[in-house]
């Protein structure tokens, strides 16, 4: 009980007097605040990326291909395919009517605000249930498309980030003009990076004859995929991959995200190790400054153990101090922040905001704490040996 | 020089405190050397560009294929002295995460228009006349160990064959290499024709066209004589010259490119202030020293120079270390990830970049100590005022 007594005082008389080290202690915490900040940064970016592409994804929805393409883009499907698909056991109905639809991906040239150059961005041609197949999807601005004519209605995402797609104005894709008549949102997810249009429109732009790329289908429950999957690979009239559009979307997010970890990690690691060296730095000039202080109190009676201890969760304090920092600075500058990117799967831009979560905070936190935990140690051990006499001696 | 022996002895004074210092140098630099590494990656080989090659494609997008048509008539534009096409293939060798860059083009074409891609006339002539034949870069052949006679099975993600087949089986004759060590060869090239006459649709096009334009000709004013060429035609074309292409391609990562350089730009110079701090701090405690030298005769400038000197370094110790290491692992990094993400490079002028920083921030550390020392009277110093 005495120990402890001992630990607390000492630690918190450490803590007391830290401002009088204010620069070497000031060193250490912003080494560990730059750890946290760019780790957060960093797998904030991943995580937002995910996000979006995961929440387009739903469970109860199956998107055919045909077989073998990774993407919409490279997609395609005839028009015989399609009605077989739409034709196929598992799918909702509304009346006798399947809840499908059958789309066209393409990529046309938009300029990019930020960047002021050309950017890829998706233009999908969507039959008239897209929306009952993506319950997320709504309009919020505007109106819809009407059947038959050159008009668009753009993702919300889409329109912050890129040039001329407000409501009301025209934009002109090689021949053709068209009409900007209406918003949407879908939750933040991918779809909104879009544009939409009537599919049979953007098949005469285009002259993609009746074909499609992609077949979203509603499932009457998740289990059917099963069904599905198996009628049509046993249609010898058809050739397609089919899957549900939550494992689509991870697997159009994934070289991407792999590619944000791939370099966030081991440039945290490589950092932390850069943070421990600037923690190991002060905390031996603090218990060489303390020295006399320290030989005191051992000559007092305090144990070996509370000084070592002390020295430890002075450090540590000192590193929280700046994984807190850190991370505050990371919640705050790049939380929300929108971006837009080249996704390499789908060949098209994918609009999203940095997610700085609870999570990378708390691993950010962990961090820190390691950090502080190891650049106290050693210093620990060497303020405990001190020999308490010639310590005392030192003017 | 003479002075080196004292600040050798001042370097080392405090071992441990001297060791961590180097080492954080030493990992700031090891960042440096791999961010300059990554952000040329993104660049996507603006600065491999060559100003009198010039690039057509589809004014709509990228994506949009052009008339084979359209070959002959930009040929015959005044000022063109040379044409040839690409198409994107996208497959990828044997799992859908080996994903590489694959073009279809004209054997002899392609390797006039790229002189910097460099090929043994015996295997360009044998691809020419292999129909089914391929040719890889080095980067690519010795990341997937390919070699001169393997029959390389491609996945297409695109281009079914007209047999209904997606497995298309190229026959390796030939690995080609760059006199640019900045370009990537991470990519393959097969036979156009051969593309042509299997696939199932899409026949009668070319992804996009690449021109050379005679020396000293105007490359604005013939990017502007072929797209008006092609203008109210449903296939509108946008010329521009390869260094615009590839800026522009470049700019299509947006801002995270230039986010990730941002952050890891303030830790860099982070991670130095902290360095800096300390070797501060440990000339600042040995004002009195100061005094010692000057009262030994020492001259003002001698010891700023002295001072400086050791702050220099112990900053090109860590700073050399962590260049070179970091440019083994760029190496390897390369090889690792040439495929996903060419263009990994890491080139002299980052290295002489690194170099000033290093001698930059080694005299901005030890400047307003070394200021401070220097001006002090020796009476202040010998009493540590």
């Amino acid at each position: 009980m005495a120990g402890i007594q001992q630990v607390v005082a000492v630690s918190w008389l450490n803590i007391l007097n830290l401002p009088q080290r204010i620069a070497t202690s000031l060193v250490a915490v912003i080494g560990v605040a730059a750890v946290v900040l760019v780790f957060a940064a960093i797998l904030s970016m991943a995580k937002g990326f995910e996000r979006t592409m995961v929440a387009a994804g739903s469970d109860d929805t199956a998107i055919i291909l045909r077989s073998g393409s990774t993407a919409e883009l490279n997609s395609g499907l005839s028009n015989d395919s399609a009605l077989i698909i739409e034709n196929s056991p598992g799918i909702v109905k509304e009346g006798n009517r399947p809840i499908t639809s059958a789309e066209l991906y393409v990529v046309v040239d938009v300029r990019k605000k930020s960047t002021d150059a050309d950017a890829n961005v998706p233009f999908r041609g969507v039959q008239p249930s897209a929306m009952v197949v993506r319950p997320n999807v709504r309009l919020v601005d505007g109106r819809l498309f009407e059947q038959g004519k050159n008009e668009i209605i753009v993702g919300r995402a889409a329109q912050l980030e890129f040039d001329g797609l407000e409501v009301g104005s025209t934009i002109r894709f090689g021949q053709t003009n068209w009409a900007i008549v209406g918003t949407f949102e879908a939750d933040g997810s991918v779809s909104e990076s879009e544009l939409w249009t009537d599919v049979r429109v953007l098949q005469g732009a285009y002259r993609r004859g009746t074909s499609y790329q992609s077949v979203r289908v509603k499932l009457d429950n998740t289990g059917s995929i099963v069904t599905l999957k198996e009628t049509l690979d046993a249609d010898p009239r058809v050739d397609v991959d089919v899957m549900s559009e939550k494992d689509y979307y991870s697997s159009q997010a994934e070289p991407l995200s792999r590619f944000i970890r791939l370099i966030g990690y081991p440039l945290t690691i490589l950092m932390a190790i850069g943070a421990v060296f600037g923690a190991l730095n002060s905390m031996y000039s603090s218990v060489s400054v303390r020295g006399k202080e320290i030989a005191t109190l051992r000559a007092l009676g305090f144990g070996p153990i509370s000084v070592l201890v002390s020295t430890i969760i002075e450090s540590t304090v000192l590193a929280l101090a700046g994984g807190l920092l850190g991370g505050a600075a990371a919640y705050l500058l790049f939380n929300g922040f929108r971006v837009s990117t080249l996704n390499g799967a789908s060949f098209s831009q994918v609009v999203f905001d940095f997610a700085v979560t609870p999570e990378l905070l708390v691993q950010g936190l962990a961090a820190a704490a390691i950090i502080g935990l190891i650049g106290g140690f050693f210093p620990a051990i060497r303020a405990a040996r001190l020999p308490v006499a010639q310590a005392l001696r030192e003017v | 020089m003479k002075y080196f022996g004292l600040v050798w002895k001042n370097v080392w004074r405090k071992k441990a405190r001297t060791l961590l210092t180097i080492l954080s140098v030493f990992v700031a630099f090891l960042l440096f050397a791999l961010l300059n590494a990554i952000g040329h990656a993104f660049k996507a080989g603006v600065d491999v560009a060559q100003a009198e090659r010039l690039v057509v494609i589809d004014k709509i997008s990228l994506i949009n294929p052009l008339p084979i048509s359209y070959r002959n008539k930009i040929a015959s534009t005044p000022g063109v002295a040379a044409v040839t096409h690409q198409s994107w293939f996208g497959g990828y060798y044997q799992d859908p995460r080996n994903q590489f860059a694959q073009f279809p083009t004209e054997p002899y074409g392609y390797f006039e228009m790229y002189p910097e891609h460099v090929i043994s006339k015996e295997q360009l002539d044998t691809w020419a006349k292999t129909r089914t034949g391929a040719v890889v870069g080095r980067e690519l052949a010795e990341q997937f160990g390919w070699k001169i006679g393997d029959r390389i099975p491609i996945q297409a993600t695109i281009w079914t064959k007209a047999d209904g087949g997606r497995t298309w089986e190229f026959d390796l004759v030939g690995i080609f290499s760059t006199d640019d060590p900045r370009g990537t060869t991470a990519f393959m090239l097969m036979n156009y024709d051969y593309f042509e006459e299997a696939r199932a649709f899409g026949k009668g096009t070319v992804g996009w066209y690449v021109l050379r334009i005679n020396k000293g000709a105007d490359p604005v004013a013939i990017a502007n004589a072929v797209d008006n060429e092609f203008a109210n035609s449903p296939n509108e074309t946008e010329t521009s010259t390869e260094a615009a292409f590839a800026t522009s391609f470049a700019k299509q990562f947006g801002n995270i490119a230039l986010i990730v350089q941002l952050i890891l730009g303030a830790v860099f110079f982070t991670l130095l202030l902290v360095a800096g701090n300390t070797m501060a701090q440990s000339i600042r405690e040995r004002i009195s020293e100061i005094g010692v030298l000057k009262t030994l005769g020492f001259t003002d400038h001698t010891v700023l120079g002295i001072v400086l000197a050791e702050s220099v370094l112990i900053m090109l110790i860590g700073g050399v270390l962590g260049l070179s290491i970091g440019w083994v692992l760029v190496q390897g990094l390369g090889q690792q990830m040439g495929a996903f993400l060419p263009g990994i490079f890491l080139g002299p002028s980052a290295l002489l970049i690194g170099l000033g920083c290093m001698i930059g921030a080694g005299v901005l550390a030890g400047a307003f100590p070394a200021i401070k020392g220097m001006r002090l009277t020796i009476v202040d110093a010998l009493a540590r005022r």
